[in-house]
């Protein structure tokens, strides 16, 4: 048998190995997306993650907050008449927060994030505000994508829909 | 007997044929034959055949190793048996246990002991890490059975936190929401990360299949597999360290004995009394269940199962990405790294390496029994860092700067201990690795007896009774 030298060419049989590694990696790899695309979520049909119609422009009086269950949001109605449909899902670690009507604002019963009216941060530790859903309306009938959550850091004038 | 060397005459009796066939040698009466009977069995010889007497010591190991295993043992036991009556849906999950509970022979027993093993399995692997820990039982030629060692304890709690979910109902639905929720910090990845495991936005059914099918396939098989591999490396790394007491300047030479019977004898009936003692608790102490899961209700207060209420404490006064990623993942890596940079050989199976560091052990854990406490009220009552910081991201006025005001004295401590006293590498690994557990137990105790509604701060006994 010969001595490998440091810097001998390539052999055939270093060449073969080094074509199994390739390949090898490249199957592990290929497993490893399977596995990871085939976990990925299932669709999740029904009224969740739909567009789901709300209700009339003049159901909700101005200043006024209405939890809507089966769309996971809050419908809330500024005093200036304006809307916003905020998801009822904190921005801390996910608990759903209750609207307390007496204090005037959302308290969080899983770390005592606290947030006003249009969903802004008045208590940590949420880092940010609530998050919101697209809102629209058409003929007075207020409808709300919740397909997509809409982050934000603050509330701001733009984020209000009017009738 | 056969001593004369004339064979023995056959068995005349069908029973006697019986007991030839099924248990070939009978139990040995030698050492010699006891040592066979180890190497040529296949459980007992994740044993060596002969054992120093000082390592059975029971004072040096606790046996919470064994019992590790023993814990481990039940589970699989108890969980195989409840698969029976167990359907991972929504609703079903929970109308099951309900089931079990009221209509299912023994039902309730075998849930509880189920449960109370899974909890006490989290606790003895904890201790079990700390006498490793203060043994410096994990230096060379250690270093790897303590990573498999650490790798186990992640696993364990993994399979507490899958199963946690089944039961579905409220504490398990908004435990699970909670720790998940920590999961879409992670910098990048975190929504995608967090959809992954949830298998959807928000917990659900897709995630009680995830839980159930890792909790009773993938996290199960591996632990077994890490401890099969755990235990022949304690064989292959020359056995247990050896106990030496403070005063003992040599390791001291022990005389070997026989595995059977001083270590299998010693086994057996430390197994026995801890499954008859936890037979006889879950008997006693039902398994909590709640309310079945609704997703519009947090319940108040929302906790997490009772291993991570550290860590929720810690994410009421930090940014979650400080409290749920940055500090535990220093934490893993300290853990990881140690046995590569606190290496010395000569305090290995000593407590506390020695005198000096049993004292500066005392000193960190009073120091943080004394501390945590503080800090927690006055984070609670005075410290408002986003209110004196507005406009600044909350990362920083809510993370990373009270992160960097608690760490300081940590530091200048360390450093007094290297000025004014010398103190070595493992001096000072004991001083700050004592410092930082014992804050964690507080911060443990703090959020499982003091934290109520609205997690504000409580005596224990003003509690309202969790579930009513
Ligand atoms: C499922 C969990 C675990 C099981 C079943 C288990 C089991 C065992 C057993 C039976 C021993 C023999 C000595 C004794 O009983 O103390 C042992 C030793 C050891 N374990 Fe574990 N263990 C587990 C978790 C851990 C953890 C969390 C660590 C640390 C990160 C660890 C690190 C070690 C080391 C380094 C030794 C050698 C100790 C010595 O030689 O003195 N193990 N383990
Ligand atoms: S989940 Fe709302 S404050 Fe933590």
């Amino acid at each position: 048998m010969t001595e490998s030298l440091p810097d001998r060419k390539p052999s055939r049989r270093d060449f073969l190995k080094l074509i199994w590694a390739v390949f090898g990696g490249a199957a592990a790899v290929e497993a490893a997306g399977i596995f990871i695309a085939y976990l990925q979520p299932r669709l999740a049909e029904g009224e969740f993650g739909s567009r789901i119609t709300v209700g009339m422009v003049d159901d909700f009086p101005a200043g006024s907050v209405t939890h809507i269950p089966n769309g996971r949001l809050y419908l809330v109605r500024l005093p200036d008449g304006g809307f916003l449909a905020i998801y009822h899902r904190c921005t801390h670690l996910g608990c759903t927060v209750p609207w307390d009507q007496a204090l005037g604002k959302f308290v969080c019963p899983c770390h005592n994030s606290q947030f006003d009216m249009p969903g802004n941060v008045e208590n940590p530790p949420a880092p940010r505000a609530l998050d919101l859903f697209q809102l629209t309306i058409e003929n007075n009938e207020i409808k709300v994508d919740t397909g997509t959550v809409l982050q934000r850091q603050a509330f701001d004038e733009t984020q209000v829909v009017y009738a | 007997m056969t001593e004369e060397g004339n064979p023995a005459p056959a068995p005349r009796s069908m029973f006697d044929r019986m007991r030839e066939r099924l248990v070939p040698d009978g139990l040995p009466e030698d050492d010699r034959g006891r040592i066979r009977m180890v190497v040529n069995s296949l459980v007992l010889h994740l044993h060596p055949a002969k054992v120093p007497e000082r390592t059975l010591r029971w004072t040096y190991s606790w046996g919470l190793g064994g019992l590790s295993a023993v814990l481990m043992m039940l589970l699989g036991v108890t969980g195989i048996i409840l698969l029976n009556n167990y359907t991972p849906a929504v609703p079903q999950a929970y109308l099951d246990i309900l089931e079990l509970r009221s209509n299912v022979w023994f039902g309730e027993l075998i849930r509880n002991l189920h449960h109370w093993s899974a909890n006490l399995l989290i606790i003895v692997a904890v201790l079990h890490l700390v006498r490793v820990f203060l043994t410096g039982a994990y230096r060379p030629p250690r270093e790897l059975n303590w990573l498999i060692g650490a790798g186990m304890l992640v696993l364990v709690l993994a399979a507490n936190f899958t199963g946690y979910l089944l039961p579905w109902d409220q504490l398990a639905f908004w435990a699970i929401t909670v720790g998940t929720s920590i999961l879409s910090y992670v910098p990048l990845a975190g929504e995608w990360l967090s959809r992954l495991a949830l298998g959807g936005p928000e917990v659900g059914g897709n995630t009680l299949l995830n839980f159930y099918s890792m909790h009773i396939s993938f996290i199960p098989l591996l632990i077994f597999a890490l401890m099969s591999y755990h235990f022949w490396r304690v064989r292959k790394d020359g056995g247990l360290t050896m106990p030496r007491g403070l005063d003992e300047a040599e390791p001291p030479i022990s005389e070997r004995v026989t595995t059977i019977p001083h270590l299998v004898r010693k086994e057996l009936v430390f197994a026995l009394a801890w499954i008859a003692a936890l037979l006889v608790f879950a008997m006693l102490v039902p398994a909590p269940l709640e309310d079945i899961a609704n997703p519009d209700v947090s319940p108040n207060p929302a906790k997490a199962p009772w291993y991570f209420l550290g860590l929720q404490e810690l994410l009421l006064h930090f940014h979650p990405l400080v409290a749920g990623i940055i500090l535990p993942g220093l934490a893993a890596l300290a853990v990881f790294m140690l046995p590569f940079f606190d290496t010395n050989p000569a305090s290995v199976g000593v407590y506390f390496r020695s005198r000096r560091g049993r004292s500066l052990t005392f000193l960190s854990a009073g120091l943080a029994l004394v501390l945590t406490p503080l800090w927690v009220l006055l984070d609670e009552y005075l410290l408002n860092w986003s209110a004196w910081l507005p406009g600044w991201p909350a990362l920083l006025s809510n993370g990373l700067i009270p992160l960097a005001v608690l760490l300081l004295p940590l530091f200048l401590l360390d450093e007094w201990l290297v000025r004014s006293f010398k103190a070595d590498t493992e001096e000072r690994v004991l001083f700050i690795a004592g410092f930082v557990f014992t804050a964690f137990l507080i911060l443990t105790a703090v959020g499982i007896f003091f934290r109520g509604p609205g997690m504000g701060l409580y005596w224990p006994w003003e509690l309202p009774v969790a579930g009513h």
